[in-house]
């Protein structure tokens, strides 16, 4: 089981990388948002990729949402997941695509006391560092989102997978 | 061998996961007998300025794995007793242009250095913020006229674990009131600000969702009455502002300095969410 895991994470970061010449893509900072803290239109001309998403959401140095969330679709795969937020389990039942988008680009949109982490988010903050270097960004290009746009969709085309049975 | 071992424990956690997730969220429920002999609370009841917000405060230790709880019930299965001894020898190493030891002035370090660190850090005469390591460090250069320690040096670590053994045992005693209340009004703020890309603060993880799981690490309350301590995960010891610059750090913040003028604030203010319990140091965490 390890071993496919690895080999999808492999594809994961391919694609991204094969993705990003072609792929038109939203800037965090023009991202029109709607009236709740959702994002009505995807960051990408290119559709998510539920495998990639799925991923993503599971290793540590990219989304790591398990880190956190407990995922029931994932129990058989991937160990220790966190008890910080809500679970996953249906969450394509009860969200739109549009609200997926906005919680994980910046949840604070819909929920201002939230914990989690803006994941397409460059700002502002309070004392920035530059990724867990510890250091300040030295100009404005140093601060990346945590996520990239097409890694977003991918998440958010993961999520819609997850109904209840 | 070590493949196969971690293998089954990895299969074992799955297990786990499968059956009984999510984890249990509260502190273990243990007691704490250093060398069989000295009985150390590990919870109390929440000191005053904290009552709004919980009941109960707990040590670190209640929220660590079995194996690293019982290397803190004994002397000689803590690691931290070798920057212990260490410390000792340095208390009584000549040093500097004066060629004195802190035992030249301090005496017998069991007597002298007896609740220094349960109140630190402290207001001095002159109305500075010090921690420890300020005084030893005022120490080296004023009295002895060496030169002074860098905050996370080794030779720093082993004279504060020294001293702070001194102190297990007894109660948090830091001041929070008169000349201290304006640093410790500015270290509470600190606690409740969002640093860093993820904005998170010292009280998301520790305070609101203390006992919860973060990936599988068991989130304390953050309480710093075990420090210095040894740290399985850095292998080695760990100063309180060495584990603050981790933290911020970790919210892809950008951290301060050891030994600024923000993490002694900081640390006055933590420190007082420990009123009630007993220095630990040194104690062991993972």
């Amino acid at each position: 089981m390890p071993r496919n895991y690895a080999a999808t994470v492999g594809f994961a970061v391919a694609l991204v990388v094969g993705s990003g010449l072609a792929a038109a893509e939203t800037a965090p900072d023009e991202i029109v948002w709607g009236e709740y803290g959702d994002i009505p239109e995807p960051l990408t001309d290119q559709a998510g990729d539920p495998d990639a998403g799925r991923a993503i959401m599971s290793v540590g140095a990219l989304g790591n949402c398990v880190a956190c969330h407990t995922n029931s679709e994932m129990y058989d795969d991937v160990p220790f997941h966190g008890t910080i937020a809500p679970e996953l389990e249906g969450a394509g039942d009860r969200w739109e695509e549009a609200q997926l988008r906005g919680i994980i680009v910046d949840a604070k949109r819909m929920f201002p006391d939230s914990f989690m982490p803006g994941f397409y988010k460059v700002g502002p903050f309070t004392r920035p560092g530059v990724a867990f270097s510890g250091e300040a960004p030295q100009q404005p290009s140093d601060m990346k989102p945590i996520l990239t746009a097409q890694q977003v969709e991918d998440i958010v085309a993961y999520l819609m997978t997850l109904k209840y049975e | 061998m070590m493949r196969l071992e971690r293998l089954s424990t990895i299969a074992a956690a799955m297990v786990l996961m499968a059956v009984a997730a999510p984890l249990s969220a509260d502190p273990v429920d243990d007691q704490l007998v250093v060398n069989g002999e000295l009985e150390l609370a590990t919870d109390a009841p929440a000191p005053e300025h904290l009552q709004d917000r919980m009941s109960t405060i707990y040590s670190g230790w209640r929220f660590r794995d079995t194996e690293t709880r019982d290397m803190q019930r004994d002397d000689f299965d803590n690691a931290m007793f070798l920057t212990v001894d260490a410390g000792i020898d340095l208390w009584n190493t000549p040093d500097g242009a004066t060629n004195q030891s802190c035992a030249d002035c301090h005496n017998d370090i069991e007597e002298s250095m007896r609740g220094i660190r349960a109140a630190m850090p402290r207001v001095t005469e002159d109305g500075e913020l010090w921690s420890i390591e300020n005084f030893v460090n005022d120490c080296r250069e004023n009295r002895m006229e060496a030169e002074p320690w860098g905050w996370n040096s080794n030779q720093m670590k082993q004279m504060t674990a020294a001293i702070a053994l001194q102190s297990r045992g007894m109660p948090v005693a830091v001041e929070i009131d008169g000349e201290a209340a304006e640093f410790w009004e500015r270290g509470r703020e600190m606690y409740y600000t969002r640093f860093g890309q993820l904005e998170m603060s010292c009280a998301n993880c520790h305070e609101d969702n203390q006992g919860n799981y973060i990936r599988s690490d068991h989130l304390s309350q953050g309480q710093i009455n075990g420090f210095p301590l040894y740290r399985l995960k850095d292998q080695g010891p760990v100063s309180i502002h060495q584990r603050f610059r981790g933290c911020v750090r970790d919210t892809r913040g950008e951290t301060f300095a050891a030994g600024s003028q923000e993490f002694r604030e900081l640390e006055l203010y933590v420190a007082s969410r420990g009123l009630g319990l007993p220095i630990e140091s040194p104690a062991v965490r993972h």
